[in-house]
């Protein structure tokens, strides 16, 4: 910023201000770290001493015990990590390229049923029949219950997501549209060829808004999956772990163990690194795209 | 941050608007409705996808609200389940449940909002003031962290720092000598807990918006209050500030839209099935989802959601016709 450079004097409120700011940054970044650092070290604690001193900032004892329980009998996580990293990287292709698609046509002005469809969207925003009917609806009608697809299909896409790719196609010059059309190009091409490249910061945020709903997706799988897969999506079989001491044991199922024998504090916690991981890997290579992708999309409604 | 786009954005659709104006003119009134299905084939094909996909997992459900006015059994299915009328709202309203769901979702969402904008402000403001690049850029990577996790990660967190046992909290309190707390069983402190995790996870995301927005600001007109000896103070109380309030405002009322939906997964994960905290956590997603999934009772289940559904329909409208009246721009629709 160019006001750095002629600024006039150091007032004291300035000085004042400027370690206040300091301040409160650096205090909300180490709150925002503190808990990832608590649960890696607890993942790298021994279990005996947890079990003697509780978790705190440093592992204490360090092993690498809990992860080898982990990865033990492995065929539960890595059947996990396949089930979420095909949905996820099948689900953010055809996701993105599905509300790409939509996005563009419905702020194309030469389309008269653009309102019409942008409502028709956007009302499901606005009312929804809940939980129960449309659990029922799936489940019953649709016959989805135990199926990952009832999962897959139903992250694929959001109202919001839509609106936001709307949104952001509206800035790509029309004049582009129009020389494709000269061209003789048909408006699928045009699209493909022409608007698609265009779009890259909405696609950056939009895929990974996707990306994020099918990582951490646990919800839909606790209403539709429950114990019918054998391979329940990521989070929801960290959910599992932690919150029933059943699933603990049958993450190392094959293992003649009692749940006594687990080191069931410091699995926990591993299982919890071990789940979150590459999603946080993810992000610094997105972050770019993804902040002008959030403002421009959403700040010009 | 690139601003820019917005104001070529601008012009482009200043030009749209122009070319738009020549070609209605030449353009005959009205089509047939054969013709314009014919001509926008691809256009249509295009939002095909997409229009299913809302027509099956949006639309196709809504019938189902039905079972709100029955007494819902799998055997008999939605139509064939016996008629009850209103005894499933009049039960909720009786039992006093409807009442407490309410008020513990808006009151959640209230300081939700509040809390939530001031912290975000004020994170915005403070960023903006920093100076050093590899600061500002570590620094917001790592508040942006939380909103990426799973809240699954977030009950696991909870976990360990409020188990009794082991907790870190615990361990901290005896450490200094302390008695250790059985936090699970407080039902006081949760709604602590639960805005604190609510604002951890949020904040760093939320204040993007507003770092933008103080971004936006012409640099003109702060440089020219530097050079009028204006402090830091003062730039941001009659500059910064005021410059936010348009979003803020929009923000605001969007928010209050919403105001009856809770965000169910962070309820659920920190308190899941814990029934000594119900009442001052639970909202009505995690009834509604707990009724249906633990006591298959999908009837009172749906009648709970219908009336979530109505009354936030009407306050999404209603917030929408106040910020048409304030900034036609801003408005969904």
């Amino acid at each position: 910023m160019s006001r750095q450079k002629n600024r006039i004097k150091h007032d004291r409120g300035t000085m004042t201000l400027k370690a206040i700011s300091y301040t409160f940054v650096t205090f909300f970044t180490i709150i925002c770290l503190l808990p990832f650092i608590l649960i890696i070290s607890a993942s790298f604690s021994t279990e005996t001493v947890i079990n003697q001193q509780g978790f705190g900032l440093w592992p204490k004892g360090f092993t690498l015990n809990a992860y080898s329980w982990v990865f033990k009998y492995p065929k539960m996580i890595i059947g996990s990590y396949a089930v979420t990293i095909i949905m996820t990287v099948l689900g953010t292709i055809i996701g993105v390229f599905i509300i790409a698609m939509t996005g563009y046509a419905l702020q194309r002005k030469d389309f008269p049923l653009r309102n019409g469809l942008s409502f028709f969207i956007y009302f499901t925003t606005l009312f929804s029949a809940g939980m129960a009917p449309s659990f029922i609806w799936v489940s019953r009608y649709l016959h989805l219950r135990g199926s990952y697809l009832a999962v897959f299909l139903q992250l694929l896409m959001s109202p919001w997501l839509i609106i936001l790719m709307k949104n952001f196609a509206k800035s790509v010059p029309y004049e582009i549209t129009e020389s494709g059309k000269i061209d003789g190009a048909g408006d699928f091409k045009i699209f493909t060829m022409l608007i698609f490249p265009m779009l890259k910061p909405a696609i950056a945020t939009v895929g990974l808004f996707l990306a994020l709903g099918y990582w951490n997706e646990w919800y839909l799988s606790s209403l539709y999956l429950g114990s019918a897969v054998t391979y329940k999506p990521l989070q929801y079989y960290l959910y599992n772990i932690i919150n029933t001491a059943n699933a603990l044991r049958g993450s190392v199922a094959g293992a003649n163990v009692t749940i006594t024998e687990l080191p069931s504090n410091t699995l926990k916690m591993a299982t919890a690194v071990v789940a979150t991981g590459p999603i946080i890997f993810l992000y610094p290579f997105v972050q770019k795209y993804f902040i002008t992708g959030i403002t421009v999309g959403a700040v010009k409604g | 941050m690139k601003p820019v786009s917005f104001h070529k954005g601008g012009t482009w659709q200043k030009m749209k608007k122009e070319s738009q104006n020549e070609v209605a003119v030449l353009k005959p009134h009205k089509k047939p409705v054969g013709a314009i299905l014919r001509d926008n084939k691809t256009l249509m094909l295009m939002c095909l996808p997409a229009v299913l996909f809302f027509i099956v997992f949006a639309y196709c459900p809504l019938p189902g609200v039905y079972i709100a006015f029955t007494n819902y059994n799998f055997r008999d299915g939605i139509f064939g389940s016996p008629f009850v009328g209103l005894d499933n709202f009049n039960f909720l309203i009786l039992s006093g449940q409807l009442w407490q769901l309410t008020r513990n979702t808006i009151l959640y969402n209230i300081v939700f909002i509040v809390l939530g904008n001031i912290l975000q402000i004020t994170l915005a403001l403070m960023l903006n003031e920093i100076r050093n690049k590899y600061f500002k850029k570590v620094s917001q990577t790592i508040m942006f962290l939380p909103y990426f996790i799973s809240v699954v990660l977030i009950g696991a967190i909870a976990f360990n720092i409020l188990n009794y046992d082991t907790g870190a909290l615990n361990t901290l309190l005896k450490a200094t000598g302390g008695n250790p707390l059985k936090i699970y069983s407080m039902a006081g402190v949760w709604p602590f807990i639960i805005i604190f995790c609510q604002m951890w996870q949020q904040t760093g995301y939320g204040s993007v918006v507003y770092f933008a927005a103080i971004c936006g600001i012409d640099s003109s007109m702060v440089e020219a209050a530097e050079v009028d000896g204006a402090t830091s103070w003062q730039r941001i109380r009659y500059i910064l500030l005021p410059s936010l309030k348009p979003t803020f405002i929009i923000l605001l009322l969007f928010a209050l839209g919403g105001i009856m939906k809770g965000n169910f997964g962070l309820f659920w994960n920190l308190v899941g099935n814990n029934s000594q905290l119900f009442g001052s956590t639970d909202i009505i997603e995690t009834a509604v989802y707990r009724m249906m999934m633990s006591q298959n009772n999908f009837s009172t289940s749906s009648a709970v959601g219908l009336y979530q559904s109505i009354f936030g329909f009407a306050l999404v409208m209603f917030s929408n016709w106040v910020v048409k009246r304030i900034d036609p721009e801003y408005a969904l629709f």
